[in-house]
């Protein structure tokens, strides 16, 4: 048990070149689970092995349990590291791969044999399968077996790249809420990398999001679903992704598709602060109720339906507006979705309405 | 059946088929010619002598062992000096050649390109021009005429390509399997024993194989170097050729018998190249 800080931690592969990560500074509490998220290219699998001790640490500092491990070998952390592909040695059993790290360390025969057992039976992995090789197994046990090779060692911390990818939609669904479960109830400390929003936002009791190896924002899934920072976080956190649009301000507001969206007075005064002649605002697909059809004049913008997407529960709407930009997506009920080139009328809150930036990118307060 | 012929799809279908009888075809002329040689000294070499060197040759003739019992029975001191040779260099080429591509693909020396082009440079040089330095040498050491030798100079003649081969496997065992087993709390010695020597095992078989048949088939320096006591397999070919008289019946039996063991060895060899080629497949 142990918590875990990144003290301006950098890692620059080449001279010359941008950090992969650049002082990242990151406190990750004892027990919790944190997510470093990101597209690919972001840093987050760098951040997890210089906490790995995989990759080297040119500048700041990491700890595990206040003690500095910057220059501490990897074997010497306490940690344990599930791979993407996992990693398994082909030619040991699958017992022999989880005991592995315990014989190492001088763990005498029978100790072994009962906490790999204890880690087998932790994960539904039948008795009968520890003697097999990792090439017997399915995708599923492997992925089990990395997991059971990490717990066994009963380390301070779990690290996890992206442990899931290798598995097929199904069964990385499964996968997720065992390893969000297994975790809660082990109360280890894990760090976990993953390009997948919806694995972040459903695992981690944090979620810290990067981008070109500099930390964007940390914080509980909640909190960056309804407060990101700036415009790179609110278009990658949420499915499908946020409308963000950009516009020119006028009185009381942004012009939207012909009609004016009203921004809240925070906004408006920032927005005239920085002497924004446009910005970008961003709309959230769940935030645009459809209105009721026909003239209506209390909705706030009118656009053409350019088509429908039918997930069962609910449809996605791609509605082009008046002033043709870029369509905007709309999520509308499941049951009865207007059909392909009728004219709706979307409703927004004007708390929903985030707007950004357009040369920082930053969140404008509201 | 249709009965319409000549439509487009018929047409390809049938430049498609030409085409693979076609190759079928180059492919077994190919093979025939590679092969026939090796059948006739095969069939030569059961035939008695008188047999052998006929016009035109006899296809039907009463098959023999008496070339291969006289083979057999002048050829004891030269297999074992071949084999000695070839298990022992094979052996240390091993030994050198493991730590040697270790430095070379998991954690390179510096400048490890130059080692790698300096093993192969060494390649470069026609043997004949070394072989006067080559005797001089064996000659102070009080090595010529001895197994001992042998066994070093195929180890030197090996062990490039070795090291070259050995290095390829290791490259290809993949980085987060060594990554797990540091952080699994291996050193370099068990990293070794328990990740990529199991790994490569195969690509290991192969290469030892390899080097099995070209010390086997080693002539030239043996020839220069040794007299009798460590005189080779391909030395008793050679001095199966009489300088009159009939011989081309006890030639082709000497051959076979020198040959059978490297055709054993590349067949095997064959099957453990292809697994060892294709040993990646992990995940």
């Amino acid at each position: 048990m142990a918590n875990v800080k990144y003290m301006a931690a950098t890692r620059v592969y080449a001279k010359g070149m941008p950090p992969a990560v650049d002082a990242l500074d990151l406190t990750i509490s004892d027990g919790e689970f944190m997510v470093l998220v990101g597209p690919s290219g972001s840093g987050k699998t760098t951040a997890l092995r210089m906490l790995a001790g995989l990759e080297p640490i040119d500048r700041g500092h990491v700890e595990i349990g206040d003690r500095d491990v910057t220059s501490v070998p990897p074997k010497d952390r306490d940690i344990a590291m599930v791979f993407q592909n996992y990693a398994l040695y082909p030619q040991k059993s699958v017992a022999e791969n989880m005991g592995f790290a315990l014989k190492m360390q001088g763990v005498p025969r029978a100790d072994r044999d009962r906490r790999v057992a204890e880690a087998a039976r932790l994960l539904d992995l039948d008795t009968e399968l520890l003697g097999r090789k990792p090439k017997q197994l399915s995708g599923g046990q492997r992925q089990r077996v990395a997991m059971g090779r990490a717990i066994v060692r009963e380390p301070k911390v779990f690290l996890m790249d992206e442990p899931l990818s290798n598995l097929d939609a199904k069964l990385r669904v499964q996968t997720r809420s065992q390893i969000a479960e297994l975790q809660r109830r082990l109360g280890v400390t894990t760090v976990y990398v993953t390009h997948d929003q919806v694995e972040a936002m459903t695992m981690g009791h944090r979620v810290a999001v990067l981008r070109d190896g500099q930390l964007q924002q940390c914080a509980s899934p909640r909190e960056l679903y309804e407060n990101p920072v700036n415009q790179f976080v609110a278009g990658f956190i949420g499915s499908p992704a946020m409308n963000l649009q950009n516009v020119p301000v006028t009185d009381g507001g942004v012009r939207l598709g012909g009609s004016v969206l009203p921004l809240p007075d925070a906004v408006r005064a920032a927005a005239a602060k920085a002497d924004l002649r446009e910005l970008i605002v961003g709309i959230r697909p769940e935030h645009m109720h459809l209105a009721a059809t026909g003239a209506d004049d209390t909705a706030e913008l009118h656009g053409e339906v350019m088509l429908v997407e039918e997930l069962g529960a609910d449809a996605l709407l791609h509605i082009r507006l008046p002033d043709g930009g870029t369509p905007v997506v709309a999520r509308a009920e499941g049951r009865r979705p207007p059909a392909q080139g009728q004219a709706v009328n979307l409703h927004v809150q004007t708390q929903d309405i985030f707007a950004f930036d357009p040369s920082t990118g930053a969140r404008l307060a509201g | 059946m249709s009965a319409v012929t000549g439509r487009p799809a018929d047409v390809r279908r049938g430049r498609a088929w030409m085409g693979t009888v076609g190759w079928g075809a180059l492919a077994w002329v190919l093979a025939i010619a590679f092969f026939l040689p090796v059948l006739w000294m095969a069939i030569t070499a059961f035939k008695p002598e008188s047999a052998a060197e006929t016009w035109p040759p006899k296809f039907v003739f009463s098959p023999t062992l008496a070339e291969f019992r006289l083979v057999l029975s002048g050829a004891g001191p030269y297999l074992t000096h071949s084999l000695v040779a070839t298990v022992g260099s094979t052996i240390l080429v091993l030994i050198l050649g493991v730590p040697a591509a270790y430095a070379l693909a998991v954690h390179p020396v510096r400048r490890w390109r130059d080692g790698l082009f300096f093993f192969i440079s060494t390649k470069m040089l026609p043997i004949v021009a070394a072989i006067g330095p080559l005797y001089v040498l064996a000659l102070r050491t009080h090595l010529l005429d001895s197994t001992a030798l042998l066994i070093i100079l195929y180890t030197a003649m090996n062990l490039p390509l070795a090291i070259w081969m050995i290095r390829s496997f290791m490259l290809e065992v993949p980085g987060e399997l060594l990554e797990a087993a540091r952080l699994d709390g291996a050193g370099r010695l068990r990293e070794m024993t328990s990740v990529i020597l199991p790994v490569i095992s195969p690509g290991l078989v192969s290469t030892a194989l390899i080097c099995v048949i070209f010390a086997w088939n080693e002539l030239f320096l043996a020839l220069n170097l040794s007299v009798t006591s460590a005189a080779t397999l391909p030395m008793y070919l050679i001095s199966s050729v009489p300088q009159e008289g009939l011989y081309i019946a006890h030639l082709s039996a000497a051959a076979l018998v020198a040959s059978v063991p490297v055709i054993i060895v590349g067949w095997i060899a064959q099957r453990s190249l292809v697994r060892g080629l294709s040993m990646g497949a992990i995940k």
